[in-house]
């Protein structure tokens, strides 16, 4: 079976997988990273967002051969040790998540959001960038609350990790 | 998904040779599309050939009045580029449409235009703007480049390298959505070139992306939303499905033409 190396969260990773192999796959039933989710299987949900060399994209809809070289950045590798990545500390304030299900998509697409659109997101434009991400228990509206609170907490004080990304 | 054998193309000439070697390839850009049929089993190739590493393939550059827009550029890359926001803005604005932010990092133009999805947004684009779709093999203007649902003038190996863009004096894209998948349940696109005004139409027809002749006379005589009053399109040969009937879409084409004509000022 072929082979592909890759950076996950900072550290080298080399795994053999089928060709057919998704990303999500790999990261979910090898890594055992299972904080990326599957919600639908056919790239509408978000649940499996994650970062590719510094883009959020959908880890159901890419080969993991074709993640060869690349840098990506899960769920898990956003929080240091003892604190939480201010993303995630304003969905907890903020009452962002019901089930929990969607939330690690809904993370990495609002990172990503911010590195693309900075630190003062409207509600239009979070709930336009939200397209991608399902979430089927909160009705969004404290989703929408939390990525602005989380956005302009970014802005504030970065710690190491963020500079990382 | 069945599985496959991959191949990582390191150049055109390669990935070409490896078009005529397997029987059953499918070339993977963006694969937005083609992975997703792939996990339903609607396509299920004996190998794969992978583009994404093959360098120089995603440029975008203004070469004299024609915006030249590498096959590998991602939605993203388009939407956001300012050389395109400068000479096609209408072209930015219909790439920002296309999913959602994450498809929009990894779609690509060539790859949206070879799969020519009947409710695609840059087949409108390509056949509005009169491009031409330069392939390993030739240039093909897209009025003779898209052929039917999901069908083009592309041979089993040639592969689409960029697309040339002849810069108009105005344009604009207007697309209504299907509120659940967000594509195009119809989408117009309008612009005004030196010579003549075209309006090409996606989502609609049942055998994919067309222009229609009676609404370019209409424009060119003057541009104006007026010059589109009272006109309208047969719903023969439109499609209808439980998305919208052939009368509806019929419909929206009207619409949506005198909206983008308005849009493009």
């Amino acid at each position: 079976m072929p082979a592909v190396s890759l950076t996950v969260n900072g550290k080298a990773v080399k795994a053999t997988v089928e060709a057919r192999t998704l990303l999500v796959q790999l990261l979910r039933e090898q890594l055992r990273l299972t904080g990326t989710h599957v919600g639908c299987d056919t790239s509408q949900c978000g649940c499996c967002v994650v970062h590719v060399d510094g883009k959020a994209i959908k880890s159901c809809t890419m080969l993991a051969l074709q993640a060869e070289g690349a840098d990506v950045l899960t769920i898990e590798g956003l929080a240091t040790a003892d604190k939480l990545h201010p993303m995630q500390e304003a969905f907890r304030e903020n009452h962002g998540l019901q089930c929990g299900f969607c939330t690690p998509g809904m993370i990495m697409t609002a990172v990503d959001m911010v590195h693309r659109l900075g630190h003062e997101l409207d509600e239009r434009t979070i709930r336009e960038e939200l397209e991608g991400n399902i979430c089927r228990c909160t009705g969004y509206h404290n989703i929408v609350k939390s990525i602005a609170a989380g956005a302009r907490a970014m802005s504030g004080g970065a710690p190491s990790h963020q500079a990382a990304e | 998904m069945y599985n496959f054998t991959y191949h990582r193309a390191s150049g055109l000439r390669q990935a070409t040779n490896m078009l005529g070697k397997f029987a059953d390839a499918k070339l993977l850009a963006g694969g937005q599309t083609l992975l997703p049929t792939m996990k339903q089993r609607l396509a299920s190739p004996t190998d794969i050939i992978d583009l994404n590493k093959i360098e120089g393939m995603s440029g975008i550059e203004l070469k004299g009045r024609n915006l030249v827009i590498g096959a590998m550029a991602r939605h993203a890359d388009v939407a956001g580029s300012p050389v395109v926001q400068l000479a096609i803005p209408a072209l930015a604005a219909l790439a920002h449409m296309i999913g959602d932010p994450a498809v929009r990092h990894r779609g690509t133009i060539g790859g949206s235009i070879a799969n020519n999805d009947p409710n695609a947004d840059y087949p409108a684009a390509c056949l509005g703007l009169a491009a031409t779709i330069v392939t390993t093999k030739r240039k093909i203007a897209a009025d003779e480049f898209f052929k039917g649902l999901f069908e083009t003038a592309l041979a089993s190996d040639e592969i689409i390298t960029k697309v040339s863009f002849p810069v108009p004096k105005k344009a604009a894209y207007q697309k209504f959505r299907n509120p659940a998948s967000r594509f195009a349940l119809v989408g117009v696109f309008v612009a005004k070139r030196p010579s003549e005004v075209r309006v090409a139409v996606t989502g609609a027809g049942a055998s994919g992306v067309f222009r229609v002749p009676a609404f370019e006379a209409a424009l060119k005589k003057r541009f104006s939303p007026k010059s589109l009053e009272g006109l309208t399109i047969p719903a023969d040969g439109l499609a209808g499905d439980i998305h919208g009937s052939a009368e509806y879409r019929a419909h929206l084409v009207g619409v949506l033409a005198r909206r983008a004509v308005a849009d493009a000022g």
